[in-house]
């Protein structure tokens, strides 16, 4: 299967720059090769999303010929395991061993709290693709940090403004009882003002939901929201279907989207979700990103898959910008931060805390012609969004 | 004692001490190296009371969260002074071990085992659900322990000297605490309970000391494990965690502390040359497990001992 | 909460304990007979799924795809006994646990290698689909209540095998004493084998039957093995009708505590912070519950040794 020779590219990406080093034995700094180490949990029950972030980013470098700003590039795919102490150690070595120009990645907000010192610290750039925990957008911004995903409260607050414009009065929560669940369900109501009938926490390992959905059914609400990453979406999805509650709307945030809906399949249908991005977004980056990613890898790519691509051309636009020179920092971060890049998403850019200030739709799970699921967009729910910790930050003018 | 059991920890002491010297001073090596020397303090602890008392615990894991933990509570609270930090850590862990081991103890053979899960996964599930000390998310700790108000842990150099000065002082410990009466009697009611009891040793204080004494021991790989990776999360604690530590005492032989020394090293060392030649590499590391416990009876020691 | 409600969680509750039965049923066996600690029994759960999933994929049809599972689990499981576990059942538990943990590492990496890392679909049999309206908009699938027929089903069988065959009372008594059986003429090697196939069959079977409503991933069987070892320590090692018991009442504390346990918060605590240690508490609720049976009845409540 095509997907599965995901870590081959990443080695011929070695050879090939490698060898255009070695073959060039006066190699001015110029056209040495730009060392990205990319980040993802590839082993594990969570590795599905980052084999997405890796496909992205290589995707994007291919779509680039392995080149940023005229010099190639060299991507050290890195597996964080989801253990954070293990992600340490193997950034320690990116950073002094390999000696990284960038680190781009990371899936989960444990890890990369975990990698953010050592990264930073070491005056290397750290672009998030996917993780956006509000620690990092508020007081604790840092000027070596970026993300191309959002913060994390923003995605579920669409969902609550969504519900909010929807009418609905009574919403059902539920998340998994870990942080990122705690602060889906906050971010929720920081929008939605009607009635929370009832908040229920569920443990990481749960397998069968039959207690919660009983507890739905019983109170009948207007809808229910609800932050199920990964195998806890596919089983819920299911069982929610099986139990013949689709009725009541399930508006939910990274629980329905394309690296579970191959396992979900027909019963995810209609569901709703929120993002920046949707496979449907009609643009010609993403039309092409989407039909290359395909021809790719065989899957339907997910939001993992298209910020770590945006990453790739962002990284790109600011290389360029700074004519590839990567030793005045404060350049390069200005050359970042100008996001010169077009992204799959549309419109672009960073705010003051170099989180990125992007509209926000409401998505519903659609089949598509050929037999495949994916979100579509549905409508915009906000528009131009800045995330609600921007205002806290107070992100040095020079580092 | 045997002779090689003395050689072999010793030559591996030296090579620890050296390694900056012959190349293998990069701070990504010494954190490397750190962290197989903080699981090997771990393993060994677990090995006194595995190999030692016969208590197969599989929730050692905990030991080090506690540890782990003390750290974040009390930087948390602006606390930062090794000379306070250590022994708190060391206390509370060997608290928490006291506490759950003198219900454990109770019990032996598989259901010691599952209870020892229990109150892994209770400690697990507590640290999750500490939103102060951001839950799962984890805790990061701008500085390392200050030493007598020096930043001289923060030095890649002193923190691996440090670390490897505790693995031997652990390592001798454990080593002493074998070799007594204490250790022999120990054994013995592991070898044979009624026999023990007949000569007038009753096991369970007995038991019940060295599993505190190993909780506290893992209460201070715990605190090193924290300034090792600046970071603390629940991750520490799961129960698979717990089981890497059985692992490694099982694969380094249970004839000695020298075994869980050897087998630390080797799986975090193996572990992590693997990974680097190939993504799948459990499809390799797991059937080594299986060869190591076909052809090497005794572990990693057994196989030094008899060749 | 209404009683109805509280039927339903029960049921709920029992579904979710038959299935856990039919996982622990062979462990405890393996356990009781060869006093043999097998960790890969999860993975063995786990291909069951994975291979019901693959079939279901090329048949197009649930039924085929459970009728060839059933002798493919018990194949794999007799090359595993074959190849690796016959070779340990002489060697002390920890060499054991150590071993099958290698096999948890390479199949769980195998399966991964060899279908990816998303979960994978298992279509449900058209036959099955849809519920029985249990209360007000909820549907009980009919599915889950096939899962409770075949699991008492299966129950039923065990029983009927391990009490009033002949293989079966050599079963229990290799479960009570099996050097004796051993030293009574009767060929230990074939039994164990017996035991072992007919365990890893049942763990599969269990996949498969698990696989439409629970996500196919790798690692899907590690937590449920943890839940089964918590089943056959409280019901008593070796002993089938203790793990019926003990499967049942972990299957109904664990739905029940999370149902229940948030409510009871809400006496002491305001509702935000009830609700997080009412989770946090229902997660750990089925340790302290078997904590509390080991403190009276330390072998369990139906130990098959005496």
């Amino acid at each position: 299967m095509a997907f599965q020779d995901k870590s081959g590219l990443a080695r011929r990406t070695l050879l090939a720059s490698s060898a255009a080093v070695l073959a060039a034995p006066a190699v001015q700094a110029q056209t040495a090769p730009i060392k990205v180490g990319v980040v993802a949990v590839l082993t594990g029950p969570q590795a599905a999303l980052g084999t997405q972030l890796r496909d992205g980013w290589m995707l994007g470098m291919r779509q680039l010929n392995n080149q940023m700003g005229g010099r190639p590039v060299e991507s050290i795919v890195i597996d964080d395991e989801l253990r954070p102490d293990v992600a340490v150690t193997k950034i320690r070595a990116a950073l002094e061993r390999d000696r990284v120009d960038f680190v781009v990645g990371v899936v989960f907000s444990n890890v990369l709290a975990a990698i953010m010192r050592p990264v930073t610290e070491a005056n290397t750039f750290l672009i998030s693709t996917n993780a956006g925990p509000s620690t990092f957008a508020g007081r604790g911004c840092n000027p070596f940090f970026f993300t191309t995903s959002y913060n994390n409260d923003q995605v579920h607050s669409v969902m609550g403004q969504a519900a909010q414009d929807a009418g609905y009065r009574r919403v059902f929560l539920m998340t998994p009882n870990y942080q990122a669940g705690r602060d889906a369900m906050a971010g929720f109501k920081s929008r939605f003002q009607g009635t929370v009938v009832d908040e229920v926490y569920v443990p990481l390992t749960q397998l069968d939901f039959s207690a919660e959905l009983a507890r739905i059914a019983s109170l009948r609400p207007d809808a229910i929201f609800t932050f199920m990453p990964g195998g806890l979406g596919v089983n819920l999805v299911r069982q929610y279907r099986q139990a013949g509650l689709a009725n009541i709307p399930f508006l939910s945030t990274f629980t329905v989207d394309e690296a579970t809906l191959p396992a979900q399949g027909e019963a995810a249908l209609g569901f709703f979700s929120a993002a920046s991005w949707a496979p449907n977004m009609d643009n010609p980056a993403n039309r092409r990103f989407v039909t290359d990613f395909e021809a790719a890898f065989n899957y339907v790519p997910a939001t993992y898959a298209a910020q770590a691509f945006d990453a790739a051309n962002l990284l790109n636009s600011a290389v360029r910008r700074v004519g590839g020179n990567l030793t005045d920092k404060n350049a390069l971060r200005t050359a970042i931060a100008a996001a010169d890049f077009t992204s799959v998403r549309g419109p672009f850019r960073f705010g003051t805390n170099q989180y990125p200030v992007q509209d926000f739709w409401q998505l519903q799970v659609a089949r598509r012609p050929d037999g495949k699921f994916q979100t579509e967009t549905v409508r915009r729910v906000l528009e131009a969004n800045v995330d609600p910790w921007a205002a806290e930050c107070r992100m040095p003018t020079r580092i | 004692m045997k002779g090689r059991d003395l050689a072999v920890p010793l030559v591996i002491f030296a090579l620890l001490a050296l390694a900056p010297f012959i190349g293998l001073g990069q701070g990504h090596t010494l954190t490397l190296l750190a962290r197989a020397m903080i699981f090997a303090m771990a393993a060994m602890s677990l090995s006194l009371l595995v190999g030692g008392a016969g208590l197969v615990s599989l929730g050692h894991a905990a030991m080090l969260g506690v540890g782990a933990y003390a750290v974040v509570v009390l930087d948390h609270a602006r606390i930062t002074e090794a000379w306070m930090v250590v022994p708190i850590a060391i206390l509370a862990a060997a608290l928490f071990a006291l506490l759950t081991g003198a219900i454990a103890i109770r019990t032996s053979g598989v259901h010691f085992i599952m209870i020892t899960l229990a109150f892994g996964q209770m400690a697990f599930f507590t640290t999750s659900s500490l939103a102060i000390y951001g839950g799962d998310d984890g805790y990061t700790l701008y500085n390392r322990l200050e030493l007598f108000g020096s930043r001289a842990l923060e030095g890649r150099l002193f923190f691996h000297f440090t670390c490897l000065i505790l693995l031997v002082g652990v390592w001798a410990l454990v080593q002493a605490l074998l070799n007594s009466r204490f250790g022999r009697v120990l054994q013995a009611t592991r070898e044979n309970e009624a026999r023990a009891r007949a000569v007038g040793f009753e096991p369970y204080p007995y038991r019940l000391a060295a599993y505190a004494i190993a909780g506290a021991i893992g209460g201070l790989a715990g605190v090193l494990l924290a300034n090792a990776a600046e970071f603390v999360a629940p991750a520490y604690l799961t129960w698979q965690r717990s089981g890497d530590l059985l692992f490694m005492v099982i694969l380094g032989g249970l004839a000695g502390p020298h075994g869980a020394l050897m087998g630390a090293l080797a799986f975090v060392l193996i572990e992590e040359w693997l990974a680097k030649v190939t993504e799948h590499w459990r499809l390799i590391f797991g059937p080594l497990l299986i060869f190591c416990v076909f052809f090497m009876r005794g572990g990693i020691a057994g196989l030094l001992r008899r060749g | 909460m209404s009683t109805t409600l509280l039927f339903v969680q029960a049921l709920n509750g029992l579904q979710f304990g038959i299935l856990l039965f039919l996982v622990a049923a062979g462990l405890t066996l393996v356990f009781g007979v060869m006093d043999f600690i097998n960790l890969a029994h999860g993975v063995q759960y786990m291909l069951g799924a994975y291979l019901g999933a693959t079939f279901a994929a090329w048949t197009g049809s649930f039924w085929l795809a459970l009728l060839l599972t059933l002798p493919a689990t018990l194949a794999i499981g007799l090359l595993l006994e074959f190849l690796i576990f016959r070779h340990l059942y002489e060697r002390d538990h920890l060499s054991q646990v150590l071993a099958t943990f290698g096999v948890i590492l390479f199949l769980n990496q195998g399966v991964k290698a060899v279908f990816g890392a998303a979960p994978m679909q298992m279509p449900m049999p058209d036959l099955l689909t849809g519920g029985v309206p249990i209360m007000d908009g909820l549907l009980y699938p009919t599915y889950r209540i096939a899962i409770l027929v075949a699991g008492l089903a299966t129950a039923a069988l065990l029983w009927f095998l391990v009490e009033r065959t002949r293989a079966g009372m050599l079963v229990r008594a290799g479960a009570s004493n099996a050097p004796m059986v051993s030293a009574l003429g009767v060929d230990i090697r074939r039994l164990f084998m017996l035991v072992f196939g007919f365990g890893a069959m049942l763990a599969g079977f269990a996949g498969v039957m698990a696989a439409p409503i629970f996500s196919v991933e790798p690692g899907m069987g590690d937590n449920l093995l943890i839940l089964a070892f918590v089943v056959i320590v409280i019901g008593g090692i070796g002993s089938v009708r203790g793990a019926f018991i003990a499967a049942l009442l972990v299957g109904l504390v664990e739905t029940l505590g999370r149902s229940l346990m948030p409510d009871l918060m809400r006496l002491f605590l305001d509702p935000s912070a009830a609700r997080q240690t009412g989770a946090a508490l229902a997660s750990m609720l089925i340790y302290v519950v078997m904590a509390a049976i080991l403190a009276f009845r330390p072998a369990g409540l139906f130990p098959a040794r005496r």
